[in-house]
């Protein structure tokens, strides 16, 4: 084992020191991990297909109601569907939707905000801005706006969510750039002649890496939530595809006959989130145990 | 302090710009053709096309266009609804008074349970009810709205019976709608005044209940917090130490000064409000602009949604503006910083 190996162990050791003291972050991690192994193994772990109609089991309640079915553990729809099957398979819709609008918005949103930060003047006004009067409006009404012009579908949605996420990113990106890039190892590495973006990229951007993890983090929760949001609006998802707000839209005519329909979608949707959500803070408190009062 | 109030203006005249780009160019942005797209079955008719596309002045240049379109909107005029066919600000200001009214109850409810809660817990800093209460906040704030609204809807609605499912007033009452505010209207009414009224307020409780966790959550939060930031500095001590009274170190001394952050989140929450009145009235199918623009998006009503989203913009443009300038009021402290 190299010294740096060993130093960035004690690193990690003094993380997760901190981390698994916050027993909201653990619950949030076994959260995160229990949905995530659901979404990688949706198929061996579903008993059924998710689309698979079985005629005749119409909204049978779950088997601990009177008249359940031991073959449909959580019930069925209201055509016909294994609710448990579609929920596992939901976690994989939503989890990729996470990672998609994380990844995009991430990358989109570090790229520009490390140039605004950086770069100031005239780029800096421009972006800031922009970033101003997308924030000026609900964040899922500008999403609605956005599926609008593309059409309803689970993409769009996904790219809707993903502009809407943007901002947050650039003006935590912008503000550690800002905080950073008078810093004496930046006019070091200048006076080496290292160029404007070698910079940005190595000196300046792993120092602005913990906002940005944390932010990735509570960028899955707003991702997930928002794209159900607009799948519970019909313009998200559409069905038969077995995405967890879409399901919701359509278990609410049922809501008095058949309320699982509506309790079941929902439950996930509010474990994911709050998960990412403990997840986040714990990270956040993990990074900088001085924040912590 | 003018020219702290002459620099926000300053800066509020480039965004509502581009927010007026934004809202012009989303309809010119739609893959195909926009007319032929609203008009849907009937769109074989050249002659029917041609003229709507004169109506909604698209056979012009791109910036006659723009400018056509930000003189009408500085007049008032933002175009006319293809749908209802009439001007998208008459439809606008009649569905207003709804969202206004639930958006005014969920922050009331936010309010007047956050703040007090939030004291609690600060006071019992680290006790089982400061525990508690963090931990629903967490929970409050990672709540789904639009299943959270359906949750209540099934517990109070359909199990319990308390309170009606969607709307806003029984079809029983047929009140004149004065002021658009029904809580209002319905006292202002000939007959059956405080039945109506009553009726009025069972509609309006679990939308607005729906509606004000969120902020609930945060202003608990806030509170907290910032009421612990004030319990440890220096004039608290003193207080104490002169032998005030307990209420009155904290009630006097110590709210006074923690409001004001609070005071300001909870201004600014307009933006989570409209946000949340969105998916909240479509559950409760109120009829406010949330529903009236997610029905326009369904019906790609194009210049609602344009009308739409400047008129929205505008009001929480200006909110937050406002909100600056009475927090650098209230807060002295704030006004020479950038």
């Amino acid at each position: 084992m190299t010294s740096a190996d060993a130093e960035n162990q004690t690193a990690f050791q003094e993380f997760w020191f901190y981390f698994s003291q916050n027993k909201g972050a653990v619950f949030g991690l076994t959260m995160v991990s229990f949905f995530l192994v659901l979404a990688a193994f949706a198929p061996w772990i579903a008993p059924h297909d998710p689309t698979k109609i079985f005629e005749g089991f119409y909204r049978l309640p779950p088997v601990w109601a009177e008249g359940g079915n031991s073959r449909f553990l959580l019930g069925t729809d209201d055509v016909g569907r294994d609710l448990l099957s579609r929920l596992v398979y939901g976690a994989r819709i939503s989890m990729s939707i996470g990672v998609l609008v994380v990844l995009f918005s991430l990358s989109v949103g570090t790229g520009l905000g490390l140039w605004a930060g950086f770069k100031g003047g005239m780029i800096d006004t421009v972006i800031m801005r922009v970033v101003d009067i997308l924030m000026s409006l609900p964040s899922i009404l500008l999403a609605i706006v956005v599926v609008s012009v593309l059409g309803p579908s689970l993409f769009n949605a996904i790219i809707a969510v993903s502009m809407v996420s943007c901002p947050a990113f650039i003006r935590l990106v912008r503000a550690s750039a800002l905080g950073e890039k008078d810093k004496q190892y930046v006019m070091a590495s200048r006076s080496f002649g290292a160029s404007g973006w070698w910079i940005a990229v190595v000196n300046i951007l792993p120092n602005c890496m913990a906002p940005i993890i944390i932010q990735g983090t509570l960028g899955f929760s707003e991702g997930i939530l928002s794209a159900a949001g607009l799948g519970f609006l019909g313009l998200g998802a559409q069905p038969p595809t077995a995405e967890w707000g879409t399901m919701l839209s359509d278990g609410r005519s049922f809501i008095e006959s058949s309320p699982w329909l509506v309790t079941l979608p929902g439950l996930c949707i509010f474990f994911v989130v709050l998960g990412f959500n403990l997840f986040g803070d714990g990270l956040r408190d993990a990074f900088d145990p001085k924040l912590k009062k | 302090m003018l020219r702290f109030l002459l620099r926000r203006v300053y800066v509020l005249v480039p965004t509502l710009f581009g927010v007026s780009i934004l809202a012009f160019t989303l309809i010119r942005m739609v893959p195909g053709d926009p007319v032929l797209l609203m008009l849907g079955e009937r769109g074989g008719d050249p002659a029917l096309i041609a003229e709507m596309r004169a109506n909604l002045g698209l056979d012009q240049p791109i910036l006659k266009q723009y400018g056509m379109f930000i003189w009408n909107a500085l007049q008032g005029d933002f175009g006319t609804s293809v749908v209802s066919k009439r001007p998208v600000m008459e439809e606008f200001w009649g569905r207003f008074p709804a969202t206004f009214e639930l958006g005014i109850f969920a922050i009331f409810f936010a309010t007047i349970v956050g703040i007090p809660l939030g004291i609690i817990a600060a006071i019992k800093r680290n006790s089982a009810f400061d525990y508690l209460l963090m931990g629903s906040s967490l929970v409050g704030y990672s709540m789904p709205i639009f299943w959270w609204g359906l949750i209540l809807i099934l517990l109070f609605s359909v199990n319990l019976g308390w309170t009606p499912v969607s709307g806003r007033l029984s079809v029983l009452y047929d009140i004149e709608p004065y002021t658009g505010f029904f809580l209002i209207d319905t006292l202002m009414a000939e007959e059956d005044r405080w039945p109506s009224f009553w009726d009025a307020v069972r509609h309006l409780i679990l939308p607005a209940i729906a509606l004000g966790t969120i902020p609930l959550a945060v202003i608990a939060r806030m509170t907290r917090s910032s009421m612990l930031e004030v319990l440890s500095e220096d004039y608290i001590r003193t207080a104490k130490a002169k032998g005030l009274s307990f209420r009155r170190v904290i009630f006097l001394h110590g709210l006074r000064n923690a409001l004001v952050p609070v005071v300001t989140v909870i201004g600014l929450m307009v933006g989570t409000i409209l946000t949340g009145a969105i998916l909240t009235e479509t559950i409760f199918s109120w009829p406010g602009i949330g529903k009236w623009l997610v029905h326009s998006v369904t019906a790609r009503d194009y210049p609602v949604i344009q009308g739409g989203i400047l008129c929205i913009a505008i009001i929480v443009i200006t909110v937050n503006m406002s909100v600056d300038v009475i927090y650098s009021i209230i807060n002295p402290r704030i006004r020479g910083q950038k």
